[in-house]
């Protein structure tokens, strides 16, 4: 009796673990060939000497042309092909060009002979190897016969058939770390690794502490509350694109209203390019500062596209919060700031923990935003802009796919820090 | 000590506020008049106090009619502070003058009403102090944030109702004028729907943006429910995995898709994005779906499957009818990543036809093209997220608070 049940259960356990990853494996496809496939080809390309032109596949341009009159039975006349390489770095090996020769039309001779051949109608050339930028020409002379037709017998109406190898950078099992030496011993390495972790560090936390802010504020229940709760969240669920530029053209030097708002009140000479200077002095008792200006300024739009989110959980968090307890410490005598500092904030570490390592990680992910305020001039250039810079700007996809490398490995780290924290809270 | 006493407090705030409102109503006068206007702190910075004390003193009696003749009193000070002409401006504009000094003055009493009240101007006890505080710093805070929030996009919005020249000769003057017809007012929306495609673009993002949450959901939502409720080997490390891949960011994965999306000609291509799109937003979908389905009571599914229902059944009659919310907040939250990506359809898309919005508004981004043409069209990208937004906002806020550590 025992047995049948368990005999029933097995199977049963069976069925659900077949039928889960039935469920699953959708996902588990699109995931590995979007995902996981490209992150794996990315640490290949990162060893590979290869631009952005070799994304082109070497191709055999065959074009045909007649010369002299077909009609005429009397007179020779020429069917060509031309061939070129398109490719400018790349050789073609095993080129073979095929054709068909209408039947109406007796070859006399055939250049060059030593690689074609006419078997029947049938035309093979085997060129064997073109080089790179190289071309040449096969040559038919011909002339009508008896089974000449007007229609039929065109010779271009037939397109010829080519086939061709070629070495592929992409494919080939050539390796160097070259691109790897460039991205860390570039000098500009150290001031990328500064930029992105000032960034990162300012943005990250700026988000969060005016997020904190912004949820004590709202936590106060006022007339137009949840309006204003709706209005916080615009900068975040609005496009990126939208915002950045709105804040380019809010800060612009010729005509932007900052700038022109502040000359007019005369708290500046003349107008400050907010986000192309990458640095300002300033002059506080004597001394002179170079302060960061374009880069401060990147990140006061992270804080400001960002600061919602934090809000957000941290709202919801303090409202699930049992009101009794501020009660109790109100009729003890606690005074608003040892309420917060005693009640409120060792309640909302944990999440704000969180929060910190989940923003830390996606702040140091962020390209947008950089790429579309300043372009990552002005000493903004953050790994991943400089992804795109090497990649798409300098044309080295290898060097690109090597900074992807090193992005990789940050987050990989910190991924498992997160992961290995927030096990210890609940979230 | 000084600092102790209700009255040191009056005089603090009144002086704090009234710059406050000084400043904030001199920008808006420059704003709606479009001239320079001078900006003063020296005679706020004692009328202000003033008005403090007076409403601490006089916290007994007040009463509408109280309210009123300080208001215009504080109005008539600053008048007479600046010898009659605040702000230095034209005296054509004088009628606007005193409206904007009323204003200060109104919000001003105002504030000392809301950071004041009740305070005694005597000594006071530590608890009143912070309550003092707190109450001052949530007023300016709550101004401040409303404000900074929209400031960019209300210059989102003006620029793009404003034609060449007047942006060039006055950048300052941010009014609508309401004098001119709707035609020169909309001009640049209709420049870009007649001559730069922009119907195009909002077909495609449509397109590509509903396919995506429809692939999403067809995928993530009987894989979040395996997750959830089958016994399946290795989950934990499944679950793991799925937030990792939910953190890799698409700058990592781009160069490798362009090269491979360039070989196969998907890239230039919707199908290319399409196929893209989804596997970004799946695990997120199936992150937030499986806490969904795990908060339902497996009874319901064990009472079901006592009744010969097979599992795909009560995934289509039981889980999705019960989390309906959750699926409409997940599906708003994928519509949004979709229609706000940017460096995909960037990198992907050259042909112009074939353009999302964001895609075009990029194009937009160039010395040759208008600034309120690039501002117009960050308004219609902008438009389709708020409606939905504003329509859904309390399904969007769940999704975001569920998911939304991500973007």
């Amino acid at each position: 009796m025992t047995n049948i049940v368990k005999k029933n259960q097995n199977t049963l356990l069976e069925k659900e673990k077949k039928l889960g990853l039935i469920l699953l494996l959708p996902t588990i496809l699109i995931v590995l060939s979007v995902v996981i496939f490209p992150l794996l080809a990315n640490f290949w390309i990162s060893f590979k000497p290869i631009s952005l032109g070799d994304l082109r596949p070497p191709k055999l341009i065959v074009k045909e042309r007649i010369k002299g009159k077909l009609s005429d039975k009397n007179q020779l006349a020429e069917i060509q092909y031309r061939y070129r390489n398109s490719s400018i770095k790349y050789d073609l090996e095993n080129v073979i060009i095929k054709d068909m020769i209408p039947n109406g039309f007796t070859v006399k001779d055939l250049q060059p002979a030593q690689f074609c051949k006419l078997k029947l109608k049938e035309l093979t050339c085997n060129l064997d190897n073109v080089s790179s930028r190289s071309s040449g020409k096969i040559i038919l002379k011909v002339h009508k016969n008896d089974q000449w037709q007007k229609e039929l017998d065109n010779p271009k109406k037939t397109k010829p058939l080519v086939t061709f190898s070629s070495k592929n950078i992409l494919t080939s099992f050539e390796f160097n770390t070259e691109n790897f030496k460039k991205v860390f011993s570039a000098s500009e390495f150290f001031e990328v690794f500064k930029v992105s972790f000032y960034y990162t560090i300012f943005g990250t936390a700026g988000a969060l502490l005016v997020g904190l802010l912004a949820a004590q504020i709202l936590q106060k229940s006022f007339r137009g509350r949840s309006i204003v709760r709706g209005l916080l969240l615009f900068p975040y669920v609005s496009p990126v694109i939208a915002v950045a530029f709105a804040w380019v053209i809010l800060f612009d030097p010729f005509s932007g209203i900052v700038n022109a708002m502040l000359v007019q009140m005369n708290v500046i000479d003349k107008p400050i390019n907010f986000f192309g200077q990458k640095y300002t002095d300033i002059i506080i008792f004597g001394y002179v500062f170079k302060f960061p200006l374009a880069l401060s300024m990147v990140i006061a739009f992270e804080i400001w596209r960002y600061f919602p989110l934090s809000f957000l959980f941290i709202l919801a968090r303090m409202q699930s919060f049992p009101e009794e307890v501020y009660d109790a410490a109100k009729i003890d005598g606690a005074s608003p700031l040892q309420q917060f500092y005693y009640i409120s904030l060792p309640f909302l570490i944990g999440i704000m923990s969180i929060l910190f390592l989940l923003r830390f990680i996606w702040t140091f992910n962020k390209f947008d935003d950089i790429f579309l305020l300043t372009g990552g001039n002005a000493g903004t250039r953050t790994f991943t802009v400089n992804v795109y810079e090497q990649a798409f700007a300098i044309s080295n996809l290898g060097a690109g796919a090597a900074v992807a490398v090193v992005i990789f490995i940050f987050l990989l780290t910190f991924s498992l820090l997160f992961i290995r924290y927030s096990k210890k809270e609940t979230f | 000590m000084f600092w102790k006493y209700g009255l040191f407090f009056s005089i603090l705030s009144g002086g704090v506020w009234g710059v406050f409102w000084q400043i904030f109503f001199t920008v808006v006068g420059i704003l709606i008049l479009g001239t320079p206007l001078s900006l003063e702190l020296s005679q706020i910075m004692i009328i202000g106090p003033i008005a403090g004390i007076l409403y601490i003193k006089s916290q007994k009696l007040l009463s509408i009619k109280f309210h009123l003749t300080v208001i215009i009193i504080i109005t008539l000070l600053i008048f007479v502070s600046h010898s009659g002409n605040p702000y230095q401006a034209e005296d054509e504009n004088q009628l606007i003058i005193f409206m904007l000094i009323l204003l200060t003055s109104f919000f001003l009493w105002l504030s000392l009403n809301h950071s004041l009240y009740n305070l005694s101007p005597g000594k006071l006890s530590k608890h009143d102090i912070e309550s003092f505080f707190i109450k001052f710093i949530w007023g300016i805070g709550l101004i401040i944030l409303i404000l900074i929030t929209l400031i960019p996009f209300y210059i989102m919005i003006i620029t793009s109702l404003k034609n060449q020249q007047s942006l060039i000769l006055n950048p300052l003057d941010l009014s609508i004028n309401l004098n001119t017809d709707l035609k020169t007012l909309f001009n640049s929306y209709i420049e870009l729907f007649t001559n730069f495609n922009f119907h195009l673009f909002l077909i495609n993002s449509f397109i590509v943006s509903c396919t995506t949450v429809i692939i999403t959901l067809f995928f993530s939502i009987p894989g979040a429910y395996a997750l959830a409720r089958l016994r399946i080997p290795n989950k934990k490390i499944f679950s793991g995995t799925v937030i990792l891949i939910y953190l890799i960011p698409s700058i990592v994965l781009i160069i490798p898709l362009y090269a491979i999306f360039s070989y196969i000609g998907l890239r230039n291509s919707l199908l290319g994005l399409i196929l893209v799109y989804p596997a970004t937003t799946i695990p997120v979908a199936l992150y937030m779906l499986r806490g969904y389905f795990s908060a339902l009571s497996s009874e319901i599914d064990d009472a079901a499957l006592m009744d010969g229902l097979s599992r795909i059944q009560i995934i289509l009659k039981i889980a999705i009818p019960l989390s309906k919310p959750a699926i409409v907040s997940v599906g708003l939250y994928v519509f949004m990543i979709a229609w706000n990506e940017f460096l995909i359809a960037f990198m992907f898309l050259d042909d112009p036809n074939i353009f999302t919005l964001s895609r075009g508004i990029m194009s937009l981004n160039s010395s040759e093209i208008p600034q309120q043409h690039l501002m117009a069209g960050a308004v219609i990208a902008t438009i389709p997220v708020m409606i939905i937004f504003l329509y859904l906002e309390k399904f969007l806020i769940s999704g975001l608070s569920a998911g939304g550590v991500k973007g």
